[in-house]
């Protein structure tokens, strides 16, 4: 029985085989040629069963396929380290943060290094900020994505805000008070007449036909 | 051949110092002499800087890697394609690019302007020679392209990997057309500043050239977003990276431009403003190559540095003390013609448009150097990485897709209670009903729903703009729809144009916020196995793993895993992530290995699959997969924003006699007898 189950994840292994090696040389043959087994992978029962590990083949040259993984564990997809790991810089000089260089830049020894580290402190319960505060205190400030929100640090996320709201508040002072002025000078009437100027001598039929004639010109 | 392109560098260092002094000298004395000298040395510079080019181009071409450059950049088995963009793939061959294509274009403005600027083009050639000189003065004195090396290799370093990319073809050469373009509008305001003809004629000359670089500038950004995505394989296109805020930074001062132009042609307003946007565009676009070609911050872009980041920011503050001197003097000659009437006009939207847009530019400007502040003051090196960026100007741009909808809707000069009224009632209701679709369906995240229900108001602007145009040439004229819309399209190119332009930033809107459900995950799977991950949308995807192909191409060493796919249970295809070893022609290894995804796309989401290592050197493979919705939409976006720019600038939307003279400052109408006519 358990002869005849290793003898099919033998077929199946040679089966993907068959589709995966020639897909890439010849996409048309391989369709043809990998539809059996495909129709085994169909039928196979889902999940799929890992196989066992004297049935995963060996590279033909590992050293050119780039640098070697261990396999994905919990902590790599946790919400809780990804979220971590996003306000965490690499030091390795990419500009990246450890959980995109990390999964990015696959020679990189730096970012997964502090992924153990955010590890090892995530099993000794420590809070996000306290994660974070370990790091600071390894790396300093630039170990974070975005500057700490204390000090000289908030110039930077207020000056910008600051500049366009004050620029922006005395455009609206200066617009208010040309209209105040404009109000003042007719006397205090409305200026609110219509879509041409205020203070326009034309009588309503003429202003009407200006106002066709310019829309026809706009046209 | 280099020999020849040596030669040709130095007599067009000493052709751009002759045109230079000339254009000044000749424009100022009036003498028609040295005005043509001035002219025929630019003529001159695109001659001496093609024959450089091209003995570079022979020299990549020739693998002849007794060139400096060629051996740094190529390899024997390098694609010929890449070797072509080997050219601007390097530092000096780059600098050797930049000054070819300024050549090319300043001999272009000399030849294309219309007579009745002739008094300005000897201060445009000077000004043009001016900046050709300081980038042959680089080449010569620090990045010499034809530099050669005391031995010849026997085979070249090759191209960055992450540069062999279709994208990596075209994307640079469109954005170094728009930082480079930007000369000539940058040349033409220092002409009308030097001459004091500050009225609106140079803004006439200049209107297609800022088109021109604004459209190269949206194509180089939407190429790099593009390239970005498919070539780094992090499944994201937009970083906030250094260099990537650098070219975002002109494109942003140039839209502000396009819109505060028109105040000026209209109404004789923000004379100041529009000169000092055009040169703070030209000052931007020297400070992305300063950033690029200086290291003075990290950059995944850095891929060229070198000492003449001091050259740049000699020639950076250099202009910028000559440039403010020169505004200075002139101000009474900038006077404006007209005053704002009205808070609610077009003008005062384009006031806080301009405000929007030079404020962003500011705030990415600030991020970008505040690290270099940080340690400067305080001794202490900080990161300033996309949370800064995204949380100092999400909602300026939300502010921004606002007023791209409040703009086309308010009539210039003052809008009555009733004009907003008419124009404003439906717009907003889309969007009020598509913020209140949006919390109905409990949309997740704040900023990705105010984006969709600003997004439904803009769109709801602009179809109620062409409804209306079209429907009033139907009534008036009598044409069909059809005929009506594209008549009203191509007699009004600029604002319908303008129009397709705002359509193509709303599609990116509701793009970028695609990436707030962005979803991705980590798996470890040997041949056969499977696993699993649910879409925003619900869908359930199934990836299993067929297995590791290793093989040989042109010039790498390929390792691909593949993966089935299958959506809610139907398949969709195999796809092939890859590991590449690039190799030389001796088959000896260069560079570390790099990654390519796999993309499956469509109108709702992307599949973006990496390959990002072997299990011990097995066929279990180490896979990350990431759904990206919408990001079909961001090059779509950018294909639009494009199409309405060359709407806006296609030949024959030269100003009507009338609208020229609607165009004047001071125009008014008056009604005589049974006619209407236009006056001064």
């Amino acid at each position: 029985m358990s002869e005849s189950l290793s003898q099919s994840r033998r077929d199946l292994v040679r089966g993907v085989l068959a589709i995966a090696l020639p897909v890439l040389v010849a996409p048309q043959a391989a369709r043809q040629a990998g539809g059996a087994a495909r129709a085994a992978l169909r039928d196979a029962p889902s999940p799929q069963p890992a196989a066992p590990d004297t049935l995963v083949g060996e590279l033909w040259d590992p050293s050119r396929a780039g640098k070697l993984r261990t396999r994905v564990s919990e902590y790599e997809n946790d919400p809780f380290v990804v979220g971590v790991e996003e306000k965490l810089r690499c030091t390795c000089g990419c500009n990246l943060s450890v959980y995109t260089c990390r999964t990015t830049d696959f020679t990189c020894e730096t970012s997964p290094a502090m992924h153990r580290r955010v590890v090892e402190l995530v099993e000794q319960r420590k809070s996000a900020q306290e994660i974070l505060d370990a790091f600071v205190a390894q790396y300093g400030e630039s170990v974070l994505m975005a500057p700490p929100k204390v000090g000289f640090n908030l110039a930077g996320y207020l000056v910008p805000g600051i500049l366009i709201t004050l620029v922006g508040a005395v455009l609206a002072w200066v617009l208010l008070r040309k209209r105040g002025a404009r109000l003042a000078a007719a006397g205090g009437a409305s200026p609110e007449g219509g879509d041409s100027e205020a203070g326009s001598t034309l009588p309503p039929e003429d202003a009407a036909r200006l106002k066709a004639e310019l829309e026809r010109l706009e046209l | 051949m280099t020999t020849l392109g040596q030669i040709a560098l130095w007599l067009a260092l000493l052709v751009a110092l002759w045109g230079t002094a000339t254009g000044v000298l000749g424009g100022i004395r009036r003498r028609p002499e040295l005005i043509q000298s001035a002219r025929r040395a630019t003529y001159a510079l695109l001659g001496l800087l093609s024959v450089a080019a091209a003995s570079l181009l022979t020299a990549l071409l020739r693998r002849d890697f007794n060139v400096a450059y060629v051996a740094e950049y190529t390899s024997r088995n390098l694609p010929a394609v890449y070797t072509v963009s080997a050219f601007y793939g390097g530092q000096a061959g780059s600098l050797l690019f930049w000054a070819f294509v300024l050549s090319i274009f300043a001999a272009a403005a000399q030849w294309l302007t219309p007579r009745r600027y002739d008094p300005l083009m000897p201060y445009v050639a000077a000004v043009t020679s001016g900046v050709t000189l300081f980038f042959v003065a680089v080449m010569v004195f620090a990045a010499n392209p034809f530099a050669r090396l005391p031995f010849t290799p026997e085979d070249g370093n090759g191209l960055n990997p992450q540069l062999q990319n279709p994208g990596m073809v075209v994307h640079p050469p469109m954005l170094y057309l728009g930082y480079i373009s930007i000369a000539v509008p940058f040349a033409f305001a220092v002409a009308a500043l030097i001459s004091r003809r500050l009225d609106t004629g140079w803004l006439h000359a200049i209107r297609r050239w800022t088109l021109l670089s604004w459209t190269f500038l949206s194509i180089g950004i939407t190429l790099g977003m593009w390239w970005a995505y498919v070539e780094l394989g992090w499944g994201g296109y937009w970083a906030w990276d250094p260099v990537e805020n650098a070219s975002f930074l002109p494109w942003l001062t140039m839209t502000a431009f396009l819109h505060s132009v028109m105040i000026q042609e209209k109404r004789g307003m923000l004379k100041k403003w529009n000169v000092s946007l055009i040169t703070l565009s030209f000052m931007l676009s020297i400070f992305g190559t300063f950033i690029t070609r200086s290291g003075i911050i990290s950059s995944v872009h850095s891929f060229a540095q070198s000492n003449v980041g001091y050259f740049f920011l000699i020639f950076l503050v250099t202009t910028a003390i000559f440039l403010g001197w020169l505004l200075w003097t002139r101000l009474p000659e900038l006077k404006s013609e007209a005053q704002l009437e009205s808070a609610l006009s077009r003008e005062a939207s384009f006031y806080f448009n301009n405000l929007l847009l030079v404020g962003m530019a500011f705030s990415i400007f600030w991020g970008t150097i505040f690290p270099i502040l940080s340690e400067w003051l305080r001794g202490t090196k900080v990161t300033v990485g996309p949370p800064f960026f995204n949380q100092v100007n999400i909602p300026i741009g939300l502010a921004l897709l606002a007023l791209t909808g409040v703009g086309p809707l308010i009539a210039w000069r003052k809008a009555s209670p009733q004009n907003l009224k008419r124009q404003f009632a439906i717009p907003v209701s889309m969007g009020l009903a598509t913020a209140l679709v949006l919390v109905l369906i409990r949309y997740s995240d704040f900023y990705a729903g105010v984006a969709a229900s600003l997004a439904a108001f803009v769109v709801a602007t602009i179809v109620q703009e062409f409804w209306r145009g079209t429907s009033a040439r139907h009534r008036l004229h009598g044409e069909a729809y059809p005929l009506a819309f594209a008549r009203l399209v191509a007699r009004n190119r600029r604002r319908y144009g303008g129009y397709v332009v705002h359509l193509g930033i709303v599609t990116y809107f509701v793009a970028f916020s695609g990436l707030a459900f962005k979803r991705e995950m980590e798996a470890s799977l040997k041949p056969g196995e499977s696993t699993s991950m649910r879409s925003p949308y619900g869908h359930v995807y199934t990836f299993t793993h067929l297995g590791i192909s290793q093989y040989e191409r042109l010039n790498r060493f390929v390792t691909a895993a593949s993966v089935e796919v299958e959506r809610d249970g139907k398949r969709l295809g195999v796809m092939s992530s890859e590991k590449r070893q690039y190799v030389d022609s001796f088959n000896r290894p260069q560079f570390n290995p790099s990654t390519e995804a796999a993309i499956r796309s469509d109108l709702r989401e992307d599949l973006y699959i990496v390959f990002a290592g072997s299990v011990a050197g097995t066929e279990e493979a180490v896979y990350r997969f990431t759904i990206n919705p919408l990001v079909w939409w961001v090059w779509f976006g950018g294909a639009i924003l494009v199409l309405g720019g060359v709407i806006v600038m296609w030949p024959g939307a030269a100003p009507t006699k009338a609208s020229l003279r609607r165009a004047l400052p001071g125009y008014a109408v008056t009604l005589t007898g049974t006619g209407w006519e236009g006056h001064e």
